[in-house]
């Protein structure tokens, strides 16, 4: 499986998905500088990574979603290649329009950073396969802006579709009807708060996030 | 010329910030205040001189950049 992570200046979750990608892939995800026009020729998946891209500045991920890069994402998305973004890549998605919605700053205004208990809201996905039969999983989230909005009749469309994918056990931010994850209609583009890339080895302390690498993985 | 671009919170949409100004200016005395919205102010230089020309330029920028507008709408306000 060909992987790309694109990096922003402020992204920080870059090494570790690309560490995630290698150890699960067992192929290395080419770097891809926001200011390139191109893709890597051929990529399967596609991660757009957590961070604080351009400083937040204006709002999250708002100028990281109008960078050169982007619209080659955008049309690349458009062909039915996986992308997904984590955290601040959720943000900088639902900025190019590639996802509904937006993330609102967290409901109760703080920073939350912690292990947080997910429900897989449907496995049907080429990011939640590997997750089949498990109800729940635990990945940390760490974020300022992670409160999910959208109108009701949208919100209602997500759930009919099968586009809402995790969903928070214990509400962190605010988010709209416990949203943690969701997809496009297409069902190849998921954007998550929640950091996958943090829980994937042992060490990490958990390995809550590995089957959203081993779905992609198996979905290619 | 100038144009002043005010970014605001679409009614309906939570405004976390907004409520804890308003919590605070409670807790401070001013117990008249209901309510607090926070928006934001963008001002822009431009090498325009027709205003009807700068507004739709402008009103092009808010919506591809400057607002997202599934959460916020913006008023747009343009001086010589």
């Amino acid at each position: 499986m060909k992987s790309a992570v694109i990096v922003f200046p402020g992204s920080n979750c870059d090494r570790d998905a690309f560490e995630a990608i290698k150890l699960i892939t067992g192929e290395a995800p080419a770097m891809v500088w926001h200011r390139e026009t191109e893709l890597p020729d051929g990529v399967d998946f596609i991660l757009v990574p957590g961070g604080f891209s351009y400083g937040d500045y204006l709002r999250s991920g708002a100028i990281a979603g109008r960078s050169p890069i982007m619209r080659e994402v955008v049309s690349a998305a458009d062909k039915g290649v996986a992308v997904m973004g984590v955290c601040n890549g959720f943000q900088t998605l639902t900025e190019t329009g590639l996802l509904p919605g937006a993330l609102l700053r967290n409901a109760n205004l703080h920073f939350v950073c912690k292990e947080q208990p997910l429900e897989i809201a449907n496995s049907n996905t080429r990011f939640t396969s590997a997750y089949s039969g498990t109800r729940d999983t635990v990945i940390p989230v760490a974020h300022h802006d992670g409160n999910y909005f959208a109108d009701e009749a949208t919100l209602d469309r997500l759930e009919g579709e099968g586009c809402v994918v995790f969903r928070y056990q214990g509400n962190p931010n605010g988010s709209a009807r416990d949203i943690a994850g969701v997809t496009n209609e297409a069902g190849n583009v998921m954007g998550l708060m929640p950091h996958p890339e943090r829980a994937v080895d042992q060490t990490h302390g958990g390995t809550g996030g590995r089957a959203v690498f081993e779905s992609l993985l198996g979905s290619v | 010329m100038k144009a002043t671009v005010h970014v605001k919170l679409k009614a309906g949409v939570l405004d976390p910030q907004g409520k804890a100004i308003a919590h605070a200016l409670n807790s401070l005395g001013y117990d008249e205040v209901s309510g607090a919205r926070v928006g934001k102010e963008i001002t822009l230089e431009l090498a325009e001189t027709d205003k009807a020309k700068a507004e739709a330029r402008v009103t092009e920028m808010c919506e591809k950049l400057l607002a997202n507008t599934v959460i916020e709408r913006f008023d747009i306000d343009i001086q010589d």
